[in-house]
């Protein structure tokens, strides 16, 4: 089976973020994502999903190299000193390259 | 029967039910004490989203039935004294987390705003205990609730802008606060409640106005479960923010019963403006802060308007502006 190497960009952050994040991959050349409501905890306290401002929410995306390097860059220049943010990168492959751009 | 204290029993008991707090606040206790006990009671989060939509619809919806049955232009003095009211608050509040208490100028906005803004939750309450009183007030205030939510959290914003300079994008930020759940389902409950009237209404009225307390109860709980998680923080959050928490709704409460008595409300209707004017947002300002101060830390407004004011409000709060309310009302 033919597999495409890409970047999968993973953003855990404050559910408040959801509406511009999504704004900003598609801008940035994203085709796609995946957001998730998730609970956890780290430097900043825990944040247990329990009501509206307690909420956290994962956002998954692939795409190629410059463009999941562009989101990341995009994510700790503007969210990372006043939210928390947690991103990381992946390596994956992908089946169909088309859909991730 | 007498019992060997000369009460009769019925009279003790009654005696009793006065010294306990009303079972709403009950409600509340206990999901305090499950969390400060880390009992693993958890409401749902899609359960506490619906009954928080629950409570919105219903406040709008009885507030638009009443106001059916009231002559609109008769509103207008009040309407602007309560707006009024709504931008005068966060003002004050400002000046004193800022000079006062010294806190950066995001802080002191964001704070501000949240003060400035009110807590539906807390509204409701108070109208359950004058309901159980058995004491009367305007019927239409749900219209206050709405006017109040929205100047508080423009003038944080504005005072965050104008003193501390950052880029606000004023398009997100009106489509966050006019478009926020509270609002739409605030001013959506009153308008079909007002376009229906007493009649038409009647059908809706097991689901939204029968079983309202029991609902409210029920969030009650998972609010004590909520503060119980921010007791934590309130126990750093030092001696001014305490005494800010505190101070704050009091002195606001009395301003607010006395601005509602001017308004020529009825002492019901100005505990229920006390309520509101020191009550604070939880709900729709810390979306709004979070977008527009985003250098303000949410632990200080939420430590405050939630872990503080919030419990004061509903146990010893709202007495107290009824007894202010009945006490200028002469």
């Amino acid at each position: 089976m033919d597999t495409h190497a890409r970047k999968l960009v993973v953003i855990i952050t404050e559910a408040i973020l959801e509406k511009p994040l999504v704004e900003d991959v598609k801008r940035l050349g994203a085709l796609g994502y995946t957001v998730y409501d998730v609970r956890g905890g780290g430097k900043r306290g825990e944040r247990a999903g329990a009501w509206d401002a307690d909420r956290n929410i994962e956002m998954k995306v692939i795409a190629t190299e410059p463009v999941a390097e562009a989101i990341s860059r995009h994510v700790l220049e503007t969210y990372c000193a006043n939210y928390s943010v947690t991103v990381f990168l992946a390596d994956v492959a992908v089946l169909r390259p088309e859909k991730f751009p | 029967m007498v019992s060997p204290s000369g009460y009769t029993s019925r009279e003790t008991r009654r005696h009793c039910h006065d010294l306990l707090p009303d079972p709403l606040v009950l409600f509340f206790l206990l999901g305090l004490a499950a969390r400060l006990l880390r009992s693993d009671l958890r409401v749902p989060e899609s359960l506490y989203e619906a009954l928080a939509l629950y409570l919105l619809l219903a406040i709008g919806l009885k507030g638009g039935v009443e106001l059916a049955s009231h002559p609109l232009a008769q509103l207008g003095t009040q309407v602007a004294g309560v707006l009024a009211l709504g931008f005068a608050a966060p003002l004050a509040a400002f000046a004193v987390l800022r000079w006062v208490g010294r806190l950066p100028v995001p802080d002191s906005a964001s704070i501000a705003g949240h003060y400035g803004s009110v807590s539906v939750v807390t509204f409701a309450v108070a109208t359950g205990w004058l309901a159980s009183r058995g004491i009367a007030h305007e019927p239409y205030m749900a219209v206050f609730v709405a006017i109040l939510e929205v100047p508080g959290i423009l003038v944080g914003i504005a005072l965050a802008r104008a003193l501390a300079p950052g880029r606000v994008q004023w398009g997100r930020l009106a489509h966050e606060v006019f478009l926020g759940k509270g609002i739409v389902l605030l001013l959506g409950g009153l308008a079909i409640g007002w376009a229906a009237g007493p009649a038409q209404f009647a059908p809706l009225k097991p689901l939204f106005v029968d079983l309202f307390k029991g609902v409210l109860a029920f969030f009650l709980l998972e609010m004590g479960l909520v503060v119980g998680r921010q007791l934590g923080d309130a126990r750093r959050a030092g001696a001014f923010l305490l005494a800010f928490a505190v101070g704050v709704p009091i002195a606001f409460g009395a301003a607010g019963a006395w601005a509602g008595l001017a308004l020529g409300f009825t002492p019901g209707g100005a505990t229920l403006l006390a309520t509101l004017a020191a009550s604070a947002s939880y709900i729709a300002a810390p979306a709004a802060m979070r977008i527009a101060i985003p250098e303000a830390n949410p632990a200080l407004s939420l430590t405050a308007a939630l872990g503080i004011t919030f419990p004061f409000n509903i146990t010893v709060g709202i007495p107290l502006y009824h007894r202010i309310a009945v006490g200028l009302a002469g």
